[in-house]
């Protein structure tokens, strides 16, 4: 069964009470409480992680929030979105470091299974944005997988101009729209931030 | 593209003034009273018709004086039901008033006779004297779902009696609103939904003899081509598609080979496959950096257009029904000209329509496949999925101009438009050929 990642989420989010601002598909996800500092360097568009002091003294219930925290922090890291130029399936630089913080969430938790969405602004036909939506979900899976990620966890998917996530006819809308998105279809419960 | 043309020649305006315009099925084109709509690109001279009413015929007498009109190959003349030229000249059987008709600018006349259960549909040369030709005609009952088509049949034929080519009245429309699958008659009548409830469809397009169509079934991200067959309504997977998204189908003229893109982690490329035979999936592109797709035959079957995206932007292309022989189809300037996309072959062969990109907006194209020239048919707003009327000479298309995505036909001859009225906002339209018999099946 494949729960939309942004439905995961939402769910996610009930747990964590100290998370009070609804998650916006289209806006940078920002960093978990929980979060320790990341090895990697964040993607610039993201603010820089607040660390929470840490608490080692709690019940069993208190772990398990703990741990469900960590998981929707994962979560939320890949609910962030990647981005397209016009009429283009090749990556900008500016998303490799949200491409490579995804590898490290995949090697950290080897379960987790992804499938990744290809959309295209309503600008060239419907079809034609079927098979551009499709080439940009190939170009993440093919960064992935450079990587060392197995294609086996990765599977791709084009909704075209299906699914838009503004409905505007101005540049700001398509450019919302031209993206890559990930949607977890396995392991994705007890993450483990990397 | 229509404007009013206030300074009529003095023969043709006295007849407007003479006979009140009584077209009254032609809703979407009245003009006011006393004007002529006019075209302001006029190649060829339009002999004007006149349908003459007979009592007891009104129904069949206005779908065949709409047909004519949108045609576009005539001046319809029209003519109250009660007008006393009509009973000036409709007695005596086979001799009309030709000297009055002459007077009014007639070049033809027709005229409908009731003949038991059949209806004698004769046509009067009035420049001649005389009676040209006639039929008869056995329609079903008005109101019965077959009436409509067997006189648009009908229609065709009279518009081959004058010009030498059938109309294109008896055919159909297949589009989209969201993606739900409506066709509706070339004359904007018998609108009825042909997916199954809760079905996701895309690409919809006719079998030549138009008994099947073939359409996308858009699951959770992929999806099969299926084959429906209209007068049963069942419907059957396309071999070679039932795994990964699988789009744009199109019939080869024969109606045994289908072509159609496949669209899966190695990219988008076009395939056939023969589904009389159910057997013998064909790859004819191999892009492994670009994508293929939108197949087009051309009606001898031996080639086909198609999209590319090989050059960087999506650009139409052509190739060998088998894959060879890949060129360039419609010429464009590398970084300068916009995206060309949906390709659709004109059935007389000559002409491949498609949308591309002009200032950000798509518009309709017409490529001169002889001599490799491109003509834009359309300015206003968005306008795109151009696809051919069985006459090789009417192309529908969705259009934004009116605020709404709608369905508008363009005569490309006289740039003459008309729009249907349609309900949301439609996409993705597919003409049939001229339909043989009545078309069941719908939900």
């Amino acid at each position: 069964m494949r729960i939309p990642l942004r439905w995961t989420l939402a769910v996610a989010a009930t747990l964590v009470a100290a998370c009070g601002s609804k998650q916006q598909p289209e806006a940078p996800a920002p960093q978990p409480a929980a979060a320790p500092t990341p090895t990697a360097e964040p993607a610039p568009s993201r603010p820089a992680p607040t660390p929470t002091p840490a608490q080692p003294d709690r019940t069993a219930e208190d772990a398990a929030a703990a741990a469900a925290r960590v998981t929707a922090a994962v979560l939320r890291e890949l609910g962030q979105m990647v981005h397209f130029d016009f009429d283009r399936a090749d990556l900008r630089a500016e998303d490799r470091a949200l491409l490579d913080r995804v590898t490290a969430i995949l090697r950290t938790n080897t379960g987790l299974q992804l499938r990744i969405s290809g959309h295209a602004d309503d600008r060239g036909s419907d079809e034609y944005n079927l098979a551009l939506g499709n080439r940009r979900a190939g170009a993440v899976k093919t960064y992935l997988g450079n990587q060392g990620i197995a294609g086996s966890r990765l599977a791709v998917v084009s909704y075209g101009e299906e699914r838009p996530l503004q409905t505007g006819q101005d540049e700001a809308s398509w450019a919302a729209n031209r993206r890559a998105e990930f949607e977890v279809t396995g392991g994705g419960t007890n993450l483990r931030m990397p | 593209m229509i404007r009013l043309l206030h300074a009529a020649p003095p023969t043709l305006l006295a007849l407007w003034l003479v006979l009140p315009v009584s077209l009254a099925a032609q809703d979407t084109l009245r003009p006011p009273d006393g004007v002529r709509v006019g075209i302001e690109y006029r190649p060829g001279f339009r002999p004007a018709v006149v349908v003459l009413p007979t009592r007891g015929l009104d129904s069949i007498r206005a779908i065949i004086t709409r047909d004519l009109d949108f045609s576009d190959r005539f001046e319809v003349v029209g003519l109250a039901a009660g007008d006393t030229a009509a009973s000036a000249v409709n007695v005596g059987g086979r001799t009309l008033n030709y000297a009055l008709f002459r007077t009014l600018g007639a070049e033809f006349a027709v005229e409908l006779v009731a003949d038991g259960v059949a209806t004698v549909i004769r046509l009067h040369d009035i420049t001649a004297g005389i009676p040209r030709r006639e039929a008869r005609f056995t329609f079903p009952p008005p109101f019965d779902q077959g009436f409509r088509m067997a006189v648009h049949r009908a229609a065709d034929d009279l518009v081959r009696w004058i010009t030498g080519t059938p109309g294109y009245a008896a055919s159909q429309v297949l589009f989209l609103v969201e993606r739900r699958l409506y066709r509706i008659d070339s004359d904007g009548e018998g609108l009825a939904q042909v997916s199954a409830a809760g079905e996701d469809v895309l690409s919809p397009v006719w079998s030549p003899d138009g008994s099947q169509i073939a359409y996308t079934r858009f699951g959770d991200g992929g999806g099969p081509i299926v084959v429906r067959t209209l007068a049963t309504g069942q419907t059957t997977a396309v071999p070679g598609t039932t795994s990964a998204l699988n789009i744009t189908p199109a019939f080869a003229p024969d109606g045994r080979i289908l072509a159609f893109a496949r669209s899966d982690e190695d990219g988008t490329d076009i395939y056939t496959v023969d589904i009389a035979q159910q057997c013998c999936l064909q790859r004819l592109t191999v892009g492994r950096y670009s994508d293929n797709l939108s197949p087009t035959f051309a009606p001898n079957g031996r080639r086909l257009a198609f999209v590319s995206s090989r050059a960087g932007q999506p650009q139409i292309y052509g190739m060998a029904a088998d894959g060879t022989d890949q060129e360039l189809l419609a010429p464009f300037d590398f970084g300068v000209t916009g995206s060309s996309n949906a390709p659709e072959w004109s059935p007389d062969g000559a002409s491949v329509v498609f949308h591309r990109d002009v200032s950000r907006a798509p518009q309709v194209f017409v490529l001169d496949v002889a001599t490799r020239r491109v003509r834009q048919l359309t300015s206003s707003g968005r306008n795109e999925d151009p696809t051919w009327a069985p006459d090789g000479r009417h192309v529908a298309f969705v259009s934004d101009r009116s605020g709404r995505r709608q369905l508008w036909v363009i005569d490309t001859i006289t740039g003459r438009i008309r729009q249907f009225q349609l309900p949301g906002q439609t996409r993705l339209p597919a003409w049939s050929r001229r339909l043989a018999g009545s078309a069941p099946g719908t939900h």
